[in-house]
């Protein structure tokens, strides 16, 4: 089934990708702030824009509801698209949609600790830190080895909700990029931009209330997540993520190709193809 | 006031395996029973057209909710334990069918000498082969007692399989052949055993065929969608309660099941149980149901919460090594499940096919198949080679030495998607005095209850056994034909991260009421109408998957209760036994 046209959109011109092509987003060049702000929302408000792949599928949900602040979700699509860069392989994180898919993540239960425990006292003894720094991978080897994300889970202590924490983080690459270069860190060069990155990663960061690392973590796990997760929560976008990955999406079965010895790519399909739309 | 309701034979808490299958046997044999499940009421239905992976697996979408209320940990009895907050942290199944229908499927009988640990250990190695201060004690059972119990749970979950070359006396083959091999799985058999080891494939509750069990219930064939682990079945393809023991049990029209039922309380008078109290999650409305025999059958942390709330038992104290409520609690953790993963250059798998227990296995280290003698550690486990069927989050595992993020990452973890393979051990675990529940003094539940204490630490034995299982896959690895091979890291100490679901012990079985909580029926020594199912009555952890033995002690408790609603009384006599001789 093909999605609703939208004819009168398609007419208007610059995708938002382009547009954020163009403006040098995605080199890293410099745009004036407030300026760019403003132009961003106003294209932002334009539903429906084309994407550059040529499909017409509708970006009605591309808008933020969790950061209030257009610049914090820049700062944020920065961040994702260093870990995440686009290359020759396929797109990157912004090109896929992740920064949305975060910015939904948040907004919702999961980044509002519907489902955790936060019940007080959050005791601040130092029992947590060894955790909260962890290097290893938790999650990349023993019983989650082969489901989870392999970034480190951490002993989550502190009464911020992950919202908070990612408000936070954003708050301080930015304070981190004036300190260290003197300019806002999405208008750093690309090299400059991972020099932070990787201060936050190793937990020389300065994050309230949290190590850098534990926000560098939840950074990538969902950076990760965006870009594979079903296109359905705003990620993954024309599913370009899986077939970076040849991976199919849901099917109903394999059992006449479980025994196949050699790799067999099929195209993607998404949930709401899956539940027969 | 609790609302009275009219009293019935036998109240259940739980409804996965362990509550499901005693829930179906008592109604099957004429009783009038009453079930009660904490969580939401679900069938095949809800799992139609959702293969979703970041909701089921990233999101936990079918773990226990922890706002309410969740666990503490800590490592050594001096210290402060803190909440365990999140889903990514501590995972335990809920909802209608319980952890049992989230489960993978792996379906591993455990071994004669799991049963009698602690004598067979010294008999063949001598009483200075065991620790001190390692807690470990014989079940009050033997395997051979166990087999007809399995024998019954296999056929009821319909599990598809062949048999361990290694494995023990069975009374009958499994029910269905086994799964369908891929070409990973086949090259972890082949290569095993040219290096003479005895491999088979692993059996599952992932069903080869069609089947209708015993009670009636038909099951299908797995058709390897890969949405099996994390996930409920949406096509009645997975042994699970809500296939097999949970229409078993409502067609008698003897067992009502209640969901949304939260129980709080164990109640009783005089040394005997009343019946239990509990809460409708939804009203908020508390109901007390009345009834002749208590069945605990729920996750084993609230089968343990459950008696210190109530009162029942006396609770372990380990400055004094008295008491049974709380003893020995064990479990695989992330010392656990580790080995080699490799990266392949020229091969590719398809991996994103799968199915939660479709694997290759070996029992050439499990138990005491391999001499201890000249080794720092006792007991074994299985190792493994599974394809559960990847989703795209988690294929993002890079060959050790890439960056975790950047364009290096993405180039490695896109090139090794489906070039990756792991093989694993899985350990036994050993109880010992200072790994121990009780209530935590602190943190509390949305009803004010205090939250379950685990304290627990990794030893030498740990540590030793896991180190000797990752040579082990390693060499598999190697022979396989990887090209890079990583082997995991031993960690020093628990790190509170409770994966896998594998949670165990505290209300423990034996012959010994000064050891032990139940005796070999699940019945309490102190309260004998009050049984108590599951992992929780493990005295330490074998080294294979623990479903079905927790569906054989199901089986076993039912004939129990069974007995004692005929009976009355005591069904075992106890012993003294000899573990601090």
């Amino acid at each position: 089934m093909t999605e609703p046209r939208q004819p009168e959109d398609t007419q208007k011109g610059m995708s938002r990708r382009n547009f954020m092509k163009n403006t040098g987003l995605l080199a890293g060049g410099l745009v004036g702030g407030s300026l760019f702000g403003g132009l961003l929302t106003n294209q932002l408000q334009k539903p429906g824009a084309p994407t550059n792949t040529g499909k017409e599928d509708n970006h009605l949900l591309e808008a933020r509801t969790f950061f209030s602040n257009a610049e914090d979700f820049l700062i944020l699509s920065a961040a994702t698209e260093r870990l995440f860069p686009k290359d020759d392989l396929g797109p990157g994180a912004i090109e896929l949609g992740v920064p949305y898919f975060i910015d939904r993540q948040l907004a919702g239960e999961w980044g509002m600790n519907a489902k955790e425990y936060m019940k007080g006292p959050f005791l601040q003894t130092g029992a947590t830190d060894p955790y909260e720094n962890q290097v290893d991978s938790t999650q990349d080897q023993g019983p989650n080895a082969e489901t989870q994300v392999p970034t480190p889970a951490f002993r989550y202590q502190t009464p911020m909700t992950r919202g908070d924490i990612f408000m936070e983080g954003v708050h301080a690459l930015e304070q981190t990029a004036q300190e260290k270069f003197e300019t806002n860190f999405r208008n750093l060069e690309p090299e400059q931009q991972d020099e932070i990155l990787q201060m936050f990663d190793e937990g020389k960061g300065k994050v309230n209330g949290v190590a850098s690392t534990t926000f560098f973590n939840l950074l990538l796990q969902t950076t990760i997540e965006g870009a594979y997760a079903d296109p359905v929560y705003g990620g993954n976008r024309d599913m370009e993520g899986w077939r970076m990955k040849e991976f199919p999406g849901p099917r109903m079965s394999y059992t006449a190709d479980i025994e196949k010895e050699d790799f067999i790519v099929m195209k993607p399909e998404s949930l709401r193809n899956y539940q027969g739309h | 006031m609790a609302k009275k309701l009219k009293k019935v034979d036998v109240v259940v808490v739980g409804s996965g395996w362990a509550g499901g299958v005693v829930s179906a046997e008592l109604a099957k044999a004429g009783y009038q029973v009453v079930t009660l499940e904490r969580g939401k009421k679900q069938d095949r239905r809800d799992y139609i057209g959702v293969k979703d992976e970041l909701r089921y697996t990233n999101r936990y979408e079918m773990m226990q909710n922890l706002s309410p209320e969740t666990i503490t940990s800590r490592v050594n009895i001096e210290d402060t334990a803190l909440p365990v907050r999140t889903r990514a942290e501590m995972m335990a199944g809920t909802d209608l069918g319980g952890g049992s229908v989230h489960w993978a499927g792996a379906t591993y009988r455990w071994r004669p000498i799991d049963f009698e640990l602690r004598s067979k250990t010294i008999e063949r190695y001598g009483k200075e082969k065991i620790p001190e201060g390692m807690t470990i004690q014989d079940w009050g059972i033997t395997y051979d007692e166990m087999e007809p119990y399995y024998d019954k749970w296999e056929k009821t979950a319909g599990t598809s399989g062949e048999p361990d070359p290694l494995g023990d006396k069975r009374s009958n083959d499994y029910p269905n052949p086994p799964m369908l091999a891929s070409p990973a799985v086949k090259l972890f058999k082949e290569t095993t055993k040219r290096m003479g080891y005895h491999p088979y494939q692993v059996a599952s509750g992932n069903l080869s065929q069609a089947y209708t069990n015993p009670d009636g219930e038909k099951l299908n064939a797995c058709m390897f969608c890969s949405y099996c682990t994390m996930y409920g079945c949406d096509f009645t393809a997975k042994s699970d309660p809500l296939a097999t023991v949970i229409p078993t049990a409502r067609k008698t029209g003897n067992c009502e099941i209640r969901t949304n039922s939260l129980v709080r309380r164990v109640l009783h008078k005089d040394g005997k149980a009343t019946g239990v109290l509990f809460t409708d999650t939804r009203t908020g409305i508390e109901y007390e149901q009345p009834a002749d025999v208590v069945v605990l059958g729920a996750f084993s942390f609230t089968n343990n919460r459950l008696l210190m709330l109530s009162e029942i038992g006396t609770q372990y104290d380990p400055t004094t090594r008295k008491g049974t409520i709380g003893r020995n609690f064990n479990g695989q953790f992330n010392i656990t499940f580790l080995g080699a993963r490799g990266y392949f250059e020229k091969k590719k798998f398809n991996l994103y096919m799968g199915a939660g227990a479709l694997g290759g296995a070996m029992s050439d280290f499990a138990g005491d198949n391999f001499d201890h003698s000249n080794l720092d550690f006792i007991n074994g486990g299985g190792i493994e080679m599974r394809q559960y069927g990847d989703g795209a989050i988690s294929t993002n595992h890079v060959p050790r030495g890439t960056p975790k993020w950047g364009p290096e990452f993405k180039k490695n973890s896109i090139h090794y998607a489906n070039r990756s393979l792991v093989v694993w051990y899985t350990p036994a675990v050993m109880s010992w005095w200072h790994n121990y529940v009780d209530l935590d003094p602190t943190y509390k539940d949305e009803y004010g209850d205090p939250l379950l204490r685990i304290t627990n630490r990794y030893t030498d034995q740990d540590r030793n056994i896991a180190k000797f299982g990752i040579e082990k896959c390693s060499e598999i690895m190697k022979e396989m034909g990887a090209d890079i091979i990583d082997e995991d890291e031993v960690p020093e100490e628990f790190d509170h991260i409770y994966s896998g679901g594998h949670y165990a012990g505290g209300i423990i079985m034996g012959a010994d009421p000064e050891t032990s909580a139940v005796n070999n029926y699940l019945q309490m020594w102190e309260m004998d109408n009050l049984f108590v199912v599951g992992g929780s009555a493990f005295p330490q952890f074998g080294g294979h998957h623990p479903t079905s033995t927790i569906g054989a002690l199901a089986y076993r408790a039912a004939e129990g209760v069974e007995k004692y609603l005929k009976e009355g009384g005591p069904l075992v006599e106890a012993k003294q036994a000899t573990l601090n001789a």
